[in-house]
């Protein structure tokens, strides 16, 4: 039996406990995993030179969903990620942008060089600009664009096989569908 | 005498190279960029402690080398000198960083819970801490204030007890 005065017992060291609990829940997010604030919104607008030299802006993105990957020839897990980069372009799975941040031109140069380029085109970044205007935190980060160039999905760090599969891939053809339908209609 | 003065001056020149020391460790990181202004170089020192450096997370942009801090803190300086307010400095970067970027976070419906919080922590303890404290009171009066038949139960039980005393001398 659980009395009236039990109740008011309880009900103080149980609240108690409940707040040590949710104190104890975010003491151990991960800050890592906080969206993106464009998420929802354009890619910034751009007139930039590629690491080839050509100007590029934003009606260079291609017309449908794409990777834009963050990338430097100094950042290690840039070289980890790359062969998944790779495969994608090599399937025609999804086109990549990427774009060539806080580098040397010729480091960049020699790094695609080395290690083969899946990019459809890397934007220049040398002085971290256009990163500021996408709200990157540092190389890697990869955004998914859908084909009206709206920012879906932001991944920081390394986008391997796996991360491609189970978070890239669902979201990928959750994009793709209505448009499908759309056109059947 | 002479090596009482010997020993004065390389003290003080140790002191003066410690305390250089320091200074300069407290301010490297952002007086890189001058301004011709004092009040704008307080500006710049002032928003570069209050802006979170996104990659490092737990420290300022003022007290970071890492590279997205390094580029905020030029941002800063670029925007002060073409004379934005502290209120479009901090607008532009909300628009790219979120509320993760403030120390001090903007009063939003993600954000209240930090700014109440703390006034409704202190309002339940208070509250706690009030009732415990008059039911203390409550019992004290209590003891001390007796109603009439109490005290006349009192009188009562103590003249019987004078009464069985009396007895009990009268018949040892």
């Amino acid at each position: 039996m659980l009395g009236y005065e039990m109740l008011k017992r309880l009900l103080p060291i149980s609240a108690f406990f409940s707040f040590i609990a949710a104190l104890a829940v975010g003491l151990f997010l991960e800050n890592k995993d906080l969206p993106s604030v464009l998420v929802g919104k354009q890619v910034p607008s751009f007139s930039l030179k590629t690491i080839d030299g050509s100007l590029v802006t934003n009606n260079d993105l291609p017309g449908e969903i794409f990777l834009l990957n963050v990338w430097g020839s100094y950042c290690l897990p840039c070289l980890i990620e790359h062969p998944t980069f790779m495969s994608l372009t090599e399937r025609g799975e999804i086109p990549v942008v990427g774009i060539n941040y806080r580098d040397e031109l010729n480091l960049a140069d020699d790094w695609l060089k080395e290690n083969g380029d899946p990019f459809l085109f890397s934007i220049a970044d040398p002085s971290g600009r256009f990163g500021i205007d996408l709200g990157v935190y540092g190389a890697p980060e990869t955004y998914l664009v859908d084909a009206e160039g709206i920012i879906r999905y932001r991944h920081v760090s390394v986008l391997n096989d796996s991360v491609w599969r189970e978070v890239f891939l669902p979201l990928v053809k959750s994009l793709r569908t209505p448009k499908i339908a759309l056109v059947g209609m | 005498m002479n090596f009482y003065k010997i020993w004065l001056r390389n003290i003080s020149v140790f002191f003066l190279i410690c305390s250089s020391f320091v200074s300069f460790a407290v301010v490297a990181q952002v007086d890189t960029f001058q301004f011709d202004k004092a009040e704008n170089q307080e500006r710049f020192r002032n928003l570069s402690n209050e802006l979170r450096c996104p990659m490092c997370q737990n420290t300022s942009l003022s007290g970071s080398s890492g590279g997205v801090a390094e580029d905020l803190r030029r941002e800063i300086y670029l925007m002060i000198k073409e004379g934005q307010t502290d209120r479009e400095i901090k607008d532009f970067m909300f628009e790219r960083y979120g509320d993760f970027i403030f120390y001090k976070p903007r009063l939003t419906v993600g954000t209240i819970f930090l700014w109440v919080g703390p006034a409704f922590f202190l309002l339940i303890g208070g509250c706690v801490g009030f009732s415990v404290f008059r039911s203390a009171q409550s019992l004290t009066l209590k003891n001390k204030t007796l109603t009439d038949s109490d005290q006349n139960k009192i009188e009562s039980l103590l003249t019987r007890e004078e009464q069985n005393l009396k007895i009990k001398g009268k018949t040892s």
